[in-house]
């Protein structure tokens, strides 16, 4: 068919800088994982629904199964696996998740951090109703979502907390 | 799944999506914040065998004041509306509505003109656009025209652009003295296509009486529908309870004729619009009296 031709893409994941040639119609999703060999990145849907995808884009959270690979040329990614690299302890929103048991399985939980990662930056307080909407856009088919609310509100204290003692 | 081959063009400026667009007609696609677009190639859905990527063009996501409208070009992110302070400031309603557009994540990429081009029956943007009576600038090579709201939406995914032609901005009115607007929509979840929405436009006068009603609603027929006999109703009157209530009977009865559908049947749409009109009027007549704030 008409066009296969390879467009380049460079740019940073996680802080790290990558360079590759991809067909315009390879998703994002698939560039992290597969090209880039970052499959903490999950996917469950491919049509925007399930929020397993989402990812930072220039700080934004955005669902990766919904770009294209040749659309973040130029850009800052950020993943799942940039919250805590090689032996460094867990972010405290992981931290919170894993006390709260705000996972189970686990395949949603990349996409909940990584859009309550910009949603707790913008609003470190929020109420529980908030919690709830902010979550809205992610589906999880094992917890619940109970503990995911507590998970959040836990790592809203402690980020507050790691704040204030920043600040001191 | 994934989508099919495409020739994927980055034009940076305006003139050269004209071109692409006139050159391949209904063959290339326009590809804006790819919330609709990209979830339909990923089913298949849609096979443009062209993609002339927006993204890259500058000048199309302004948001600026130009004399007693508010003009947001096509490009805008639904959530750089969102947290505008100028768009809360002169057009309330679009602050009041875009939190019920998808969820954050969908908002940070889906932009305005995508919404609008797109024209999804229950997208809550073209019901919004029809009650502030928005101008649409729809421009190709052929030069630009202007068109009213209600003349731009022409039935189901359906506007009244051409192949090629593109929308660079839509003009939303500066909210006038006296007027006064409110939006609510019932979705099973927050953040999912609602299964009816009402977004309505009061001017108020100062003895209290409604001058011209406008009533969008989403979700109850093949585009946005404007509410017009409900509107005739409240024309020249005196809001009352009973006043409001005759005008949701026309709009659930006269004005629509829904879908049926897995998660809402006919009548229970019927009856969904009458109430959320009612309430939404009432809402707004509210901010009325209080001298137009919530
Ligand atoms: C999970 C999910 C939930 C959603 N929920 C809602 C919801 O509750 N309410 C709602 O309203 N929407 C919802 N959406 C859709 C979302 O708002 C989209 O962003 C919007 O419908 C399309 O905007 P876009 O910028 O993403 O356009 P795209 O997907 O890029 O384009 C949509 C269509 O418009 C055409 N187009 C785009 N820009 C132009 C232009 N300037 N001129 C001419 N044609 C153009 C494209 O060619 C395409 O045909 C949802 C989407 C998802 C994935
Ligand atoms: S895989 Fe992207 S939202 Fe489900
Ligand atoms: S923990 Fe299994 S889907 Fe959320």
């Amino acid at each position: 068919m008409a066009n296969q031709a390879r467009f380049p893409v460079r740019g940073t994941i996680n802080g790290e800088e990558f360079e590759r040639e991809v067909e315009p119609r390879l998703l994002l999703s698939d560039f992290i994982r597969h090209e880039l060999g970052l499959t903490g990145t999950h996917v469950g849907c491919e049509h925007g629904v399930c929020g397993a995808c989402t990812v930072l884009l220039d700080g934004e959270s955005v669902r990766s199964c919904l770009l294209f690979a040749v659309q973040a040329n130029g850009r800052k990614l950020e993943t799942v696996e940039g919250l805590s690299q090689g032996d460094a302890p867990l972010h405290p929103l992981q931290e919170a998740f894993r006390e709260e048991h705000g996972l189970q399985c686990g395949f949603c939980t990349p996409g909940f951090l990584m859009s309550l990662l910009p949603f707790l930056e913008e609003n470190p307080s929020p109420t529980d109703q908030e919690i709830r909407e902010a979550l809205s856009g992610n589906l999880c088919r094992c917890t619940g979502y109970d503990h995911i609310v507590n998970a959040v509100r836990t790592a809203a204290s402690s980020l507050r907390d790691a704040e204030t003692a920043g600040a001191e | 799944m994934k989508p099919p081959v495409f020739e994927y063009h980055a034009p940076t400026h305006i003139d050269e999506v004209l071109e692409l667009v006139a050159q391949h007609g209904d063959e290339a696609k326009p590809l804006a914040g790819g919330q609709s677009l990209v979830p339909a190639m990923n089913f298949r859905l849609a096979r443009p065998s062209v993609l002339i990527d927006l993204n890259g063009i500058d000048g199309l996501g302004a948001i600026a004041l130009e004399g007693d409208e508010l003009r947001i070009g096509a490009m805008t992110r639904q959530r750089a509306v969102e947290r505008s302070d100028l768009v809360g400031e002169v057009t309330p309603l679009l602050s009041e509505t875009l939190p019920f557009v998808a969820h954050p994540q969908i908002r940070n990429r889906g932009t305005v003109g995508g919404s609008l081009a797109h024209a999804d029956p229950a997208a809550e943007l073209p019901a919004v656009a029809l009650a502030l009576g928005a101008r649409f600038f729809v421009r190709s090579q052929r030069g630009t025209r202007v068109v009213e709201a209600d003349a731009f939406f022409d039935g189901l995914f359906s506007t009244a652009m051409e192949d090629d032609e593109l929308l660079e901005n839509v003009a939303f009115p500066v909210l006038a003295d006296g007027q006064v607007t409110a939006f609510s929509e019932i979705s099973r979840r927050h953040g999912d296509y609602a299964l009816v929405g009402v977004a309505v436009s009061l001017s108020v006068d100062s003895s209290g009486c409604c001058e011209r009603a406008r009533i969008g609603l989403l979700s109850v027929g093949d585009g946005p529908v404007l509410a017009v006999r409900a509107a005739e109703v409240l024309a020249g009157e005196v809001p009352s309870d009973e006043l409001i209530r005759s005008a949701a009977a026309r709009a659930g009865h006269d004005d629509i004729d829904p879908p049926g559908d897995i998660h809402a049947s006919v009548d229970y749409r019927r009856h969904l619009t009458e109430v959320l009109v009612r309430r939404t009027l009432a809402a707004a007549f509210a901010r009325a009296s209080n001298g137009g704030s919530a």
